[in-house]
């Protein structure tokens, strides 16, 4: 176990190495980013290559990408062109966004879960029809969508909730975000549970479970759900990094000031200092949650075995 | 008869009048997307403290469907018990509500199910399984519930117990698994215990350790088995009596030495004779011709007629009733019944 452990930690090296190598090329692509700082006007030749060498850019990409790496081992993510350090960025941007992404995947485990039970175990009946086709429109409208007009009618028109959140994102203000965040994730969660809950009822161990005249609840709740949760909680655990990443459109939407938000600016100036250190962290608790749904794996299933 | 036996027997209540379990004229249905599949129709038997009765038949004759009426398990939807009475000492269960059946289950009557490694939940350990019976009926704390599950697997003959209380079912062999789903029945001892081919899945000689393991138990406690099986060479040495069914009734009932020497009904001879034999070595084996009926369209008349070789007109007019079977001379035969309306040609002919 420990040595799994080790040796899956040991297996993020090449990834987070390779990773980050290819965002740093791919902004390098998107252009000249001095031009960009400049907009639509020209830049003075002269203030331009200036510029440029102060920056760095005329270094062959090879040799920027280990000055960067040189930097991220001594702490230093690099700047902003308007001077801010990124690791202040990401220590102001990734709270923000943690905390919607703990609101979001909270909703899509506990309606995902509960939704799929309970039409898993109806199947078939109305309440089985109903979260069928509520599920089926939420996965075929795009989440922008899905945010404005929920923003439009809760937020606006009829004003039940903030429609944009305040200031330090209060968690009140990050509950109607997190549902259009979880939306579509909170159907797929649906959807499986219930595939596997309707499965796994016609299991012998099930059948076992009420021969033992054990209570109803004990057996949904001990046997059934216990079992049927195995493949739920792998999706969640890689659900969970493609959440932090989705939270881009969430954010703009309600004006979250999260990774989203920094990120779209990092991309928009081609400030690769930026835009590689928000990418990096989200590659790495990308990692980390797959590493941990993978030991939990094995706490839920007893039978599988790591080697 | 010993005392324990005499004891438990008071305890049950059960009397000459009264067995342990009675079912009258039980029928089940599955009503299906095709049409409504009839699993179980008007079944009649008992079972006495200390008796075992052995259910033969096919796969799909309603054996385990009639014995998962019993307990109260049929998947519901699609299975619906239709009428009928389950008499289990004295108190007709169809009429207990959920919650009093739910009580009666495992702690009354409890089943073996035929492939422990399914029916064991692969993500509990043993002893949580076992110990779940007496925290659930009993109260008992996660201590106490461990401490007997020990106790229980050790009566059932499991080395290392102590230690294996806390493996997984995927850890233990076939045989060891299926003592466990017998030690999970054995647990808060009930009167009766129903074994839905409990040796289907093992090999053949740890099938015989298992039969016998639970015809000590059952001697031991003085309780009430039903064997439900497709193989005769099981039921031999067990069985008290037979019953055998074929497309959800009752065609033969016998004790179970008469019933291998004299059949009184040609599907049971025909079973009979399929059996290998080491003095037909070379032969071919024999084999019922055709195959068990649809149960969405059973047959008119005998459900059997299509494949019985003595089949008459009669046969495809008129359901037979299951006949007292008697000798030549008109002497009863206690016990003995069968549904063929040549009864007499197949026993004595």
């Amino acid at each position: 176990m420990g040595r799994y452990v080790i040796r899956r930690l040991l297996q993020m090296i090449p990834v987070f190495i390779g990773t980050t190598f290819i965002i740093f090329a791919m902004v390098h692509a998107l252009g000249d980013p001095v031009n960009a700082l400049f907009g639509d006007k020209a830049p003075d030749p002269a203030v331009a290559a200036q510029l440029r060498q102060s920056l760095g850019l005329n270094d062959p990409l090879w040799l920027q990408y280990l000055h960067y790496m040189r930097g991220i081992f001594t702490g230093d993510l690099g700047k902003t062109f308007s001077g801010e350090q990124v690791t202040s960025l990401l220590a102001s941007a990734y709270p923000t966004t943690l905390k919607l992404t703990a609101v979001a995947f909270s909703i899509e485990v506990i309606l995902g879960i509960g939704l799929g039970l309970v039409s898993g175990l109806r199947r078939g009946k109305s309440v089985d029809t109903l979260v069928m086709v509520f599920t089926l429109v939420v996965i075929s409208i795009p989440v922008f969508v899905i945010g404005y007009v929920l923003q439009y009618l809760l937020g606006v028109k009829w004003g039940i909730v903030n429609a944009t959140a305040g200031y330090g994102a209060p968690i009140s203000d990050l509950i109607l975000p997190g549902f259009v965040l979880a939306s579509v994730s909170l159907a797929y969660v649906a959807r499986l549970t219930r595939t596997t809950v309707a499965e796994n009822s016609k299991a012998d161990y099930v059948r076992t479970a009420t021969a033992k005249g054990l209570p109803r609840r004990r057996v949904i709740t001990h046997h059934l759900l216990r079992n049927s949760l195995i493949p739920v909680i792998t999706f969640l655990g890689t659900d969970l990094g493609a959440l932090m990443g989705g939270a881009l459109v969430t954010e703009r939407i309600f004006n979250i000031q999260g990774v989203g938000y920094w990120l779209y600016q990092g991309i928009v100036r081609q400030n690769t200092p930026t835009v590689v250190g928000f990418v990096t962290i989200l590659v790495v608790v990308y990692l980390l949650a797959n590493l941990l749904v993978d030991l939990l794996y094995a706490v839920l299933d007893p039978r599988i075995r790591y080697a | 008869m010993s005392s324990t036996a005499v004891s438990a027997r008071a305890k049950t209540g059960d009397t000459e009048e009264t067995p342990l379990l009675q079912v009258r004229d039980l029928h089940v249905e599955f009503r299906t997307r095709d049409g409504v599949a009839k699993a179980v129709n008007g079944v009649n038997y008992s079972v006495r403290a200390g008796e075992t009765l052995a259910i033969l038949g096919e796969s799909g004759s309603g054996k385990s469907v009639s014995s998962q009426a019993v307990m109260g398990i049929l998947d519901s939807p699609p299975g619906f018990v239709t009428g009928g009475e389950i008499l289990f000492k004295g108190r007709d269960l169809l009429k207990l509500s959920n919650e009093e059946r739910r009580k009666v289950r495992g702690a009354q009557m409890a089943m073996v199910f035929q492939d422990a490694l399914s029916s064991l939940n692969p993500v509990h350990t043993v002893g949580t399984q076992l110990g779940e019976m007496y925290r659930v009926h009993k109260g008992s704390s996660k201590k106490e519930a461990k401490l007997k599950a020990v106790e229980l697997m050790e009566r059932v003959g499991i080395p290392g117990a102590k230690e294996r209380v806390n493996q997984y079912p995927h850890q233990f062999s076939g045989g060891m698994r299926q003592r466990v789903m017998i030690a999970m029945a054995l647990a808060l001892e009930p009167d009766l215990i129903i074994a839905d081919e409990p040796t289907t899945a093992l090999d053949v000689t740890v099938q015989a350790q298992v039969m016998e393991l639970l015809g000590d138990l059952q001697r031991e406690y003085d309780m009430g088995l039903i064997l439900i099986t497709h193989d005769l060479g099981v039921v031999a040495d067990v069985a008290d009596k037979i019953a055998v069914m074929y497309a959800g009734r009752i065609v033969e009932t016998a004790p179970v030495h008469e019933l291998y020497a004299r059949p009184a009904h040609p599907y049971t001879r025909g079973l009979l004779d399929s059996i290998p034999r080491l003095d037909q070595k070379g032969q071919e084996l024999y084999a019922i011709k055709g195959l068990p009926p649809n149960l969405l369209r059973i047959p008119s008349g005998c459900a059997f007629n299509p494949r019985c070789p003595m089949a008459q007109d009669i046969c495809r007019s008129e359901v037979p009733p299951l006949h007292a079977v008697t000798e030549e001379d008109g002497r009863p035969l206690p016990g003995r019944g069968s549904a063929c309306h040549f009864w007499k040609e197949t026993l004595h002919g």
